[in-house]
């Protein structure tokens, strides 16, 4: 469903991606490993369309991404560095804000999800006075709600305990199961049979 | 199911009017610069009223375009930097329609609120009671295309490290029509003439605004998210 091929992509005179390539079908997981600078974040830039390269095409469903870009973007959920949150609203504000401009959303589903991520106890107060790790689990309740067939991840598991490290690979488990795609960089093991993981280091083919 | 455009804007311009009303000094801000300006002129130019009704056109426009560059700095900048406006490009809706709905809220915070201040400091410089309306209604008109025009340009100094020098530079040049007929307009209603001319092309450059402004502003935010 996901062919990525052929990624060509300068960031001012550093070719950052040299023609990655990869396809990931229904219930995969592509894990991109490598070192740092590699390049993770610019290939999961690229191909949420964030970032324009030079050279190569991301199709989605047998189409280019870039030509249908709305259609593409509405089965997509990207969770970057930073979650997405606005400091002066609380959590369950923010997933309202954030996840209505995408779908109708009712407060029980928020509800639901933040329950899933354990971000039920603090979900009413500011981000602002939210820990790192605490704000990350609001944002991965907003990926469980977008209802998105494909997820971005960038480093999802950062800030995050023992317990929440847990908490992803379980997510990304039952995305995959529904018949989900994940796309993700993370340094952690998943417990995933065989075929439906597909790891591709960036190192060797990135500067 | 995907939320409709009309849901898109609800929601895009209520999240704005909760995060300024959470954080109100940002918003009185670009007001308390224009009242001051407005203030300070009769004390500083002269206290003698007719000749300070010459200087008032000028005086409330200038305070006026001013504010509002000091209130432009906010349409943008923090959804940039909290990774909002990198969620509104990947929705998978339109992100012109959710630029309008952002800048029309910003109107409604700075604009309309400097309009409908501004016959207390109008007062102060010798406007005539008859020429309050025509003039709140003239600034009204030019401070929602002055916003139209501000999105652009703070679209497009998003990438731009320090963009406040630069995003001034941008936007004064496109704003001298809207300072020129806008002044123009109060100082015939001053002068208790007819102003519907000068809102005619009020009007039109805010017509332009909205057809194009929002266009440019999304091309522009793309841009500077990369």
């Amino acid at each position: 469903m996901l062919k990525v091929s052929g990624l060509h992509l300068w960031r001012g005179d550093r070719h950052v991606l040299r023609g990655v390539s990869f396809d990931a079908v229904a219930g995969q997981c592509v894990l991109l490993t490598g070192r740092n600078g590699a390049g993770k974040t610019t290939l999961l830039r690229a191909i949420a369309g964030l970032l324009d390269p030079e050279q190569g095409e991301v199709n989605w469903r047998g189409v280019s991404a870039r030509g249908s870009r709305d259609e593409f973007h509405s089965e997509l959920a990207y969770l970057g560095h930073e979650a997405p949150l606005k400091g002066d609203l609380t959590g369950r504000e923010n997933l309202h804000f954030a996840i209505g401009i995408r779908r109708a959303v009712t407060p029980a589903e928020i509800d639901a999800a933040l329950t899933r991520t354990n971000a039920q106890p603090f979900a009413d107060r500011a981000v602002r006075t939210l820990s790192a790790g605490q704000r990350r689990r609001v944002a991965l309740a907003g990926v469980l709600l977008a209802g998105a067939v494909l997820w971005l991840l960038d480093e999802p598991t950062t800030n995050l305990d023992a317990d929440g490290k847990k908490l992803v690979a379980t997510l990304i488990e039952e995305q995959i199961a529904r018949g989900g795609i994940v796309v993700a960089a993370v340094h952690q093991d998943l417990d995933l049979a065989a075929g439906r993981l597909v790891t591709l280091d960036l190192s060797g083919i990135a500067a | 199911m995907k939320a409709s455009p009309l849901a898109v804007a609800r929601l895009v311009m209520a999240r704005d009017l909760r995060l300024a009303f959470r954080k109100p000094s940002q918003l009185l801000q670009p007001l308390m610069f224009f009242m001051i300006v407005a203030t300070l002129f009769p004390l500083s130019l002269t206290p003698e009223m007719s000749r300070l009704r010459d200087a008032a056109p000028g005086v409330l426009w200038i305070g006026a375009l001013l504010s509002s560059l000091l209130a432009l700095e906010f349409l943008f900048r923090e959804d940039a930097q909290d990774g909002t406006l990198e969620q509104f490009a990947l929705s998978g809706q339109s992100l012109t329609w959710m630029l309008f709905a952002k800048t029309c809220v910003h109107w409604l915070l700075t604009g309309l609120p400097l309009a409908l201040f501004a016959p207390i400091a109008a007062a102060g410089l010798g406007v005539p009671a008859e020429a309050m309306w025509s003039m709140v209604a003239a600034l009204a008109l030019g401070g929602f295309a002055l916003s139209l025009i501000g999105a652009i340009t703070a679209g497009l100094t998003l990438g731009a490290r320090r963009g406040g020098v630069l995003l001034s530079l941008l936007t004064l040049p496109l704003a001298v029509p809207i300072l020129v007929f806008g002044a123009d307009a109060t100082r015939e209603a001053i002068m208790g003439g007819t102003i519907l001319p000068q809102m005619q092309i009020l009007g039109a450059i805010a017509i332009l605004g909205v057809t194009l402004a929002p266009l440019a502003a999304a091309a522009a935010v793309r841009i500077g998210l990369e």
